[in-house]
């Protein structure tokens, strides 16, 4: 028996040490001076956080604290201002003049200049540096120069951006771009200091920018603390002491600790607790409509698609979808059903209007009546494809066949499923598929031309269904030339008419950014990108 | 037993090769693109895709591929990740700590415990208690470790606040134990009945009749006679099992938020970083063939008759 009491013991020891656990507790520290400390969830940035490589979310965070740029985007309307930017000119939509305001640093105190600009705007251009956002800069003068389709560069800079004075710069486009300036806001556009250039790999363990928070220290997978900088001379001065942003791999784990107590903010509420987040929170749970929709968009270069007749049964097929319930009972509300190809997050100066009409209000019957008008879905059938991989991308494409299903006969709609994003991203660029496939779209910035051109222009950049239809292009390039923004607009929203004609992507619905908060902080809103607007929480 | 270990090492080679090549060809037969992927939704530029791929050496054959790879492996370099740019090794050296403490806390609690409860069964067989242990093992062996992580999160941090629901910081050990002890749980119902059956089993062999016989002391029959006889299949499992609960930790590193390499290697799988999968698993095959060969050589400690030349 003596062998059994040592068990005994053993089993003792470790309760005791499991109970000691109790002491591991404690209470995080802030208090209502502007000084506490935010703790947010956070993803691993996939890419290495630096402006012109950035291209999700979760490093966009990161450079949102770090960088001010020459305009920003107004969180609550969307409207791109002046920010380091006194002005910027034009008298041809063509060859802007830029010029700075005084006083801006870096925290490192460095001078912003023109040419922290221009060197800024190079280096993200140039093959060389393989930069993520290149094509940000394609619009400019030269950029075919440092960025060649094939082959090495040819020029170091791109000549459509000289340097005037520390103040000045001009940036002569390829093509007339009334709305330019309206992009600039844009993170891949942000101001670089030189010992970015100097001393790349210390700079990114440690980023150094001019924006309201600095690192102060960043462990790779783990854990990035942000603190407000003291010498920040901008309006908005951060209204809390800093920002932890802590990694989850799981958004269910984060949602439990902001349940515990352990964090203050989660910026992604998960599907699974979207049925309690109302209890659980109350009003500290946000759900707004993001600059974010999603499309299923049709082959049009298979001839049976894109053939004459056709776009009937692509609106058919368009009003044979019941978007409300879908939202309601799949989504919880966390979509909106969509009225146009843009999104509400633009607001309606922005242009977000209803262009769609009926082609995108459920109607059975005359779907049914359409469909046939058009001569039929080709082979009396039609695939549905996506990835599967996230975005409860499998449950929803169930229920828009069985909706389709419902209004045109049993068996018509069936869906292919794709495993994994990476291999729906290259069965994409085939351009293969013989039925219509999920599109998500989020606009780079809050201007209804990034919902238009790059999708449905003749060789837009994503124009994955290779729509081509002359009258809209025509508009486009019209909008563009606008020097007025109001008329701009105005031709964007008319060309969105042809496709309510046409019918080349059916506009599902403009998926919501969520966050929930603890009782611990206030004053939290979410922009456009559905990023929490982090310098102005208030921590009590 | 010099030049048994030898070539047990010897034999470590092939099977290390072989191991690898399989995985990296299972990486390389995956649809999809990784650096097409980390481009998102947004538009991107196929010449910067073609010349990341070229430096990442990607367009090469698969063969030569792993030929690179194997290469700057053997002179410590596990290459970079695709989207990061991280040194892997940097990588690993992060994760890597992390799931040391964890499985170290797992697996004293699997030997401990487990081994424990299986000598309290097994002295008295077919008693209540033989059947209490049984009983706790069957719901242990059939509970999902995600049932039981989230089930002990709830109790413990939510009904009676006792320790916090996930680990905030890996280095605090007393954070790590409850991950540790889902882990562990599994491993723990396995331990305990092998340990019960081989000391009920043995309580019944001759040369237990004959200690007894001899009239040596109670202690030294079970510490000594019983317990070196009995415990020969559990340090089997439990070799093996250091493996598995360091590689098998995805769930319950997800559940309690740690980042170790369960985490890791999942996140790689999704952002198909091949060299990251490849180096981790590589490791993970090391460990299993010195868990292994440590095992082979405690049987000759734990019965003399094993001798190995």
């Amino acid at each position: 028996m003596r062998g059994a009491t040592h068990a005994k013991w053993a089993a003792c020891a470790v309760t005791v040490a499991l109970a000691a656990t109790a002491c591991g507790g404690g209470g995080s520290g802030g208090s209502g001076d502007g000084s506490g400390i935010v703790r947010s969830s956070w993803g691993d940035p996939q890419n290495p956080v630096e402006p012109a490589n950035t291209n999700e979310v979760q490093g966009g965070k990161v450079l949102d604290m770090l960088f001010r740029g020459l305009k920003k985007y107004d969180p609550k309307t969307g409207e791109a201002k002046d920010l380091i930017a006194e002005k910027i000119e034009t008298t041809d939509s063509q060859n802007f003049t830029v010029t700075l305001k005084d006083g801006w640093t870096f925290s490192n105190g460095e001078k912003v200049t023109a040419k922290s600009f221009v060197d800024a705007w190079n280096y993200g251009a140039h093959v060389d540096n393989k930069q993520n956002n290149a094509p940000f800069f394609s619009d400019i003068k030269g950029y075919e120069d440092v960025h060649p389709e094939s082959g090495s560069a040819k020029a170091k800079t791109m000549s459509g951006l000289v340097v005037k004075d520390d103040k000045t710069f001009t940036v002569a486009l390829k093509e007339k771009f009334s709305t330019w300036p309206e992009t600039l806001g844009y993170q891949a556009y942000a101001p670089l200091p030189k010992v970015f250039f100097d001393d790349h790999a210390g700079w990114l363990s440690k980023p150094i920018g001019n924006g309201p928070y600095t690192v102060e220290s960043y462990a790779k997978g783990s854990e990035m603390k942000l603190r407000a900088w003291d010498g920040y001379k901008g309006e908005d001065k951060a209204q809390n002491g800093g920002v932890d942003l802590k990694v989850y791999t799981d958004n269910n784990t984060a949602y439990t600790d902001l349940m515990a107590g352990n964090l203050d903010l989660v910026d992604d509420v998960p599907a699974q607790q979207l049925k309690n987040v109302k209890n659980d929170l109350g009003d500290r749970y946000i759900n707004q409509p993001a600059l974010i929709i999603q499309t299923l968009v049709f082959p049009m270069y298979d001839k049976n698609w894109s053939k004459a007749g056709m776009e009937k049964v692509r609106r058919g097929l368009s009003m044979a979808i019941n978007r409300d319930e879908i939202t309601k009972e799949i989504f919880q509300e966390t979509r909106t059903p969509a009225v146009d190809w843009t999104s509400p997050a633009l607001g309606e100066k922005g242009g977000y209007k209803d262009m769609c009409g009926d082609a995108c209000t459920y109607d059975p019957e005359q779907a049914k009546k359409l469909v046939a008008e058009g001569g039929g879905l080709p082979g009396g059938k039609v695939q549905i494809t996506s990835n599967v991989d996230t975005g409860s991308h499998r449950v929803w494409m169930d229920a828009v066949c069985n909706s389709i299903n419902n209004a045109l006969g049993k068996g018509t709609c069936t869906v292919n499923p794709v495993g994994t994003f990476a291999d729906f991203k290259n069965q994409l660029g085939a351009y293969k598929f013989t039925g219509p496939f999920r599109s998500g779209w989020q606009a780079d910035y809050p201007l209804i031309q990034n919902f238009l051109e790059p999708l449905y222009y003749k060789n837009g950049s994503s124009n994955y269904g290779k729509f081509d239809n002359k009258a809209f292009n025509d508009l486009v390039d019209k909008a563009n030339a606008e020097t007025d923004r109001a008329k701009a607009t105005t031709d964007f929203q008319n060309a969105q008419k042809i496709l309510a004609e046409q019918m080349p992507a059916i506009p599902l619905w403009y998926q919501n950014g969520s966050a929930g908060y603890s009782e611990n902080v206030s004053d939290v809103t979410l922009n456009q990108f559905s990023v929490p607007v982090y310098d102005q929480i208030k921590v009590n | 037993m010099g030049r048994y270990v030898a070539r047990r090492l010897l034999q470590m080679i092939p099977v290390f090769i072989g191991s690898t090549l399989i995985i990296f060809l299972m990486m390389y037969a995956l649809p999809g693109d990784p650096v097409r992927a980390m481009m998102g939704d947004q538009a991107y530029d196929p010449s910067v895709v073609a010349s990341k791929r070229k430096e990442l050496g990607l367009d090469l054959p698969i063969l030569q591929q792993y030929w690179n790879y194997l290469s700057g492996l053997v002179q410590g370099d596990f290459g970079t990740q695709i989207a990061s740019q991280q040194p892997i090794a940097d990588v690993i050296a992060r994760v890597f700590p992390v799931t040391i403490r964890l499985t170290i806390f797992a697996f004293a609690f699997v030997s401990i415990v487990g081994i424990g409860l299986g000598i309290i069964a097994g002295l008295r067989p077919d008693t209540l208690r033989d059947r209490g242990l049984l009983t706790l093992t069957l719901i242990l062996v059939s509970m999902p470790s995600f049932v039981l992580g989230f089930l002990l999160q709830w109790l413990l941090a939510f009904q009676w606040p006792i320790v916090k629901p996930t680990v905030q910081d890996d280095t605090d050990i007393t954070q790590l134990l409850l991950p540790a002890i889902v882990l562990a749980s599994l491993s723990l119902a396995y331990v305990a009945r092998l340990t019960r059956t081989s000391i009920a089993e043995n309580l019944r062999a001759d040369y237990m009749r004959t200690a007894v016989a001899k009239g040596l002391p109670r202690r030294r029959i079970i510490g000594v006679h019983l317990m070196r006889n009995s415990l020969i299949p559990v340090v089997t499992f439990l070799g093996i099992e250091i493996g598995n609960l360091m590689t098998g930790a995805i769930v319950t590193e997800g559940i309690f938020n740690v980042g170790g390499v369960g985490n890791e290697i999942y996140q790689a799988l999704i952002r198909r970083e091949g060299a990251t999968v490849v180096g981790i698993a590589s490791l993970m095959v090391l460990i299993y063939l010195a868990a292994s060969l440590i095992v082979d050589l405690l049987y000759a400690v734990l019965d003399p008759r094993i001798r190995y030349a």
